[in-house]
């Protein structure tokens, strides 16, 4: 028990899923702690363990941490995927900024109203295939190595890696015009621990369907956005 | 482009925005909190964007882009981490470095709910700045009051000034701005904010004539919302 990072959301990818990508790809065994109901969610706050009152929260090395970035930067640091330098780590940063807009966009898909699926689907592709499958297609063009910066393995390949099987998921034809972008995703899927993370029974989540967004609704007492 | 070459040569960093805070500004503090001087270069019609992207200097097409140390940089994440490691603002270690990360992203997350309430639409704008002032007098404030009062310390992290100091500063004058009363019941909050104020370089940076960009002009935003459609 002692050392393993303990993860509170609710049992869906949401905010929570780069993370549990990241320890994985990692190495990292953690523990998962689901909010069920709306009172789970009112309790961690009550208890002050929340810092903003949200969700993700993650207890790792005696620390209560919330924000997905303030966790993710901790996670790579600690496992030494987050570059060899200022440099290196500013170019993982900028990219994987870019990743983390375009996962929003298609989180706001989910968790809008109903009447705006459309166009926010639409929103979502036109942006992938016009804006950000072409920058890291160019990225990898432009150095011809096998991984996004410092010709090793860090953070962002494995954040690129996951969005791209979201934007297969979306819609497999966008990924067609990308030869790097593709080859890329062959290559982090077959590293073994990433690979142990796509088989069943891992902990990755599945795509949402309506049940999971529902209840979702209820715990966060949702506000589409 | 010349006139850049030649700044970025001398080793300042150089900034592409339009003369407005919105995405930029946090980054203008820091660079000044850190005694660095800067040059700025001001988008001001939508040819000057579309000349950016043409060239290819925007990874996602969008600014902030700032040109520091060789590098051609966007995000503003990425700008400010790197800042704040160059100029030894990111705390001693990977724990400072995740409390100022999560300290950080809650600011980030109000100063955007600010931002939508200066680029909304105007019939939007009283619901959003009711959000705005609900959100930092309930969640943001109280909980830098408590991070302040656990270590009674005069800086949020590490005993020392770090990034997270500046932007809390930052945060604090606009909350100010939007309604004087807001900041009443937090006097640890007070008191840094008077601290922070007082150093040097953030004293001179306050004074008028820096580069410190004022609060939004409402009509100069509806213009702006006309020409680069937004």
């Amino acid at each position: 028990m002692a050392g393993k990072p303990v993860l509170y959301y609710y049992n869906a990818r949401g905010k929570m899923e780069c993370i549990r990508w990241l320890l994985a790809a990692a190495g990292v065994e953690f523990e998962e702690k689901f909010m069920e109901t709306s009172e789970d969610l009112e309790k961690l706050i009550k208890d002050g363990r929340l810092m903003f009152q949200q969700l993700p929260m993650v207890e790792i090395d005696g620390m209560t941490l919330v924000q997905s970035r303030a966790i993710l930067n901790y996670i790579a640091t600690k496992y030494d995927l987050y570059g060899k330098d200022a440099k290196e780590r500013a170019l993982i940063d900028m990219y994987t900024e870019g990743i983390i807009d375009l996962t929003d966009m298609m989180l706001r898909v989910v968790t809008c109203f109903p009447d705006q699926r459309e166009a926010k689907i639409s929103l979502a592709k036109d942006k992938a295939k016009s804006r950000y499958l072409p920058a890291y297609e160019q990225v990898l063009k432009s150095h011809r190595q096998d991984y996004l910066v410092g010709n090793r393995l860090t953070r962002v390949d494995i954040h690129l890696l996951e969005v791209l099987l979201y934007v297969e998921e979306l819609d497999s034809s966008l990924l067609a015009p990308f030869p790097l972008l593709k080859a890329l995703k062959s290559r982090i899927s077959s590293l073994p621990n990433v690979k142990k993370f796509l088989q069943p029974g891992s902990q990755r989540k599945p795509p949402y369907d309506e049940k999971i967004i529902e209840k979702a609704k209820k715990i966060f007492k949702f506000q589409p956005s």
